[in-house]
């Protein structure tokens, strides 16, 4: 199953950075493993634009869709066989233990 | 109810569960699972006064429900894969079916993480002890098809989500496990409640000695599985005659059932998990009369595991009980301070039990009466003046 991985930041992390794992391992150990498609940091939410068409017209606006302090700051696309994969490759993201990483399945 | 009938539903209690762990197992879907399954029943209802009971019920409803799903699966023209494992199950003997395994792994499924707790519960009770929709939403207090409703999507999430059908082996099984008891725990709960359905609480029993032949070795299964036979024992001695509660104390232990006691006492574990720490505490009151000191030593060990205001509250109780009520009052008193037992409805009848003991009657009768209106059933308020009034005398 493929598996977009939100990254998101937290407004109020709880770490103790000495156990907190290294992302350049966890994206070669999860690239040479193929559970990792492709993925990217994310420029900050200022540069975003949302995109709606409402009764046909088109309306753009600046920023996010949702007014949050949680942002998504990157995404990993993921190859997983079931949602546990998924959920061993997403705790051991950095982001697991900064902030927070949502698991969304392809429809 | 015709002989008939109650025997369709004695098989439908007993296998309904293994067929639809059987049937999920080899179609992945659990709509289609539950739906020929339901339909056996209803085909049984129909048959069995005609043609007589069969000598295999089980296998009978298995047969049934297989070629059901064999159609069904046929006219959608589904993947190859499924139909020959079908096709495999259709040439065994139902008792070949591994049944228990089935069913644990349904357990598991239904209580993985990424299901909401209340989901976890609903679609552990609908699915593995077949509870119907309607009961279990009188239970979480919505409507049946708000209760449906949620059923569909838990089932939905399982597939869309990718949340896999077994047990997880490893560590992951060590993470899992406490999620599962405590799904079990609340299914108990809801059956031991005042007001609860007390099919719940056996139904909790009987998975709990499932998983308990599964994880013989695992401290935390037989804790609980011993906590709630302990907890079951009593409930035939729990009311008088005119169904007000009666304390430990009052019950007539005649009416306990003893083979339950002795078969929880054997399970107890030595190891301090919460279960068996709070299963070690429950058979202290199997003495008469009850042991307090050790469950107050318990209690002081469980508080240090799971510092909870709930267990304080009771670690007072205990403490009241084997040291005196001036100890259980300043326990009562810490577990208090911080303030979250301020909504909690038996606080008021713990300090009025305490004061009475204490010997302050006077606070202890409007402390009593004060419980009595915080009680949130009728049977507990009964109880509550009764004792306000019996001060009084």
């Amino acid at each position: 199953m493929k598996y977009m991985m939100f990254v998101c930041t937290d407004t109020e992390p709880e770490t103790d950075d000495s156990l907190v794992p290294d992302v350049d391992v966890w994206v070669t150990e999860n690239d040479k493993a193929g559970r990792r498609i492709e993925g990217s940091e994310l420029v900050s939410p200022a540069a975003a634009t949302t995109v709606r068409v409402r009764g046909g017209e088109l309306l753009l606006s600046d920023g996010p869709f949702a007014e949050t302090k949680e942002v998504i700051v990157g995404y990993d696309l993921l190859e997983c066989a079931d949602l546990d994969e998924a959920i061993e490759v997403a705790r051991a993201h950095p982001m697991a233990w900064r902030g927070r990483i949502e698991l969304r399945p392809f429809a | 109810m015709t002989d008939t009938a109650r025997a369709v539903a004695d098989a439908g209690v007993e296998s309904r569960p293994r067929i639809v762990a059987a049937l999920i197992r080899i179609t992945g879907d659990w709509t289609l699972a539950e739906d020929c399954a339901q339909e056996a029943l209803a085909l049984a209802l129909e048959r069995w006064p005609k043609d007589g009971v069969p000598a295999n019920p089980g296998g009978w409803l298995m047969t049934v429900a297989r070629n059901r799903a064999v159609d069904v699966l046929r006219r959608a023209t589904v993947e190859r894969r499924k139909l020959e494992e079908l096709a495999m199950l259709a040439s065994t003997e139902p008792e070949e079916v591994p049944a228990v395994d089935d069913r644990l792994r349904l357990i598991f499924t239904c209580c993985h993480p990424a299901l909401a707790l209340e989901a976890r519960v609903a679609l552990t009770l609908r699915t593995i002890a077949g509870v119907p929709a309607a009961d279990i939403a009188r239970t979480f207090l919505v409507t049946e098809s708000t209760m449906t409703r949620r059923l569909t999507r838990a089932k939905a999430k399982i597939a869309t989500a990718g949340i896999p059908y077994r047990v997880p082996t490893g560590a992951a099984l060590t993470e899992r496990l406490p999620g599962v008891l405590a799904v079990l725990y609340l299914l108990f709960t809801r059956g031991y409640d005042t007001e609860g359905e007390p099919a719940f609480a056996e139904e909790a029993i009987r998975l709990a000695r499932l998983l308990r032949a599964l994880m013989p070795g695992e401290p935390e299964v037989s804790g609980l599985l011993a906590l709630f036979l302990l907890q079951h024992s009593r409930r035939a001695a729990r009311r008088d005659a005119d169904g007000n509660l009666l304390t430990l104390d009052q019950q007539d232990r005649g009416r306990w059932d003893h083979a339950a006691i002795g078969e929880a006492v054997a399970l107890l574990p030595a190891q301090p998990g919460p279960y068996a720490l709070q299963a070690r505490i429950a058979a202290c009151h199997v003495a008469s009369p009850s042991d307090w000191p050790t469950a107050a030593t318990l209690y002081d060990e469980l508080y240090g595991l799971l510092p909870t205001p709930v267990i304080a509250l009771n670690r007072a109780v205990a403490h009241g009980y084997a040291h005196g009520a001036a100890s259980g009052l300043v326990l009562l008193a810490e577990a208090r301070a911080g303030g979250a037992l301020d909504a909690y409805p038996y606080v008021l009848a713990v300090e009025a039990d305490l004061t009475a003991r204490a010997g302050d009657v006077e606070r202890a009768v409007s402390l009593f009466e004060r419980a009595a209106a915080a009680a949130p059933t009728e049977p507990e308020r009964r109880a509550l003046l009764t004792r306000a009034e019996d001060l009084t005398r």
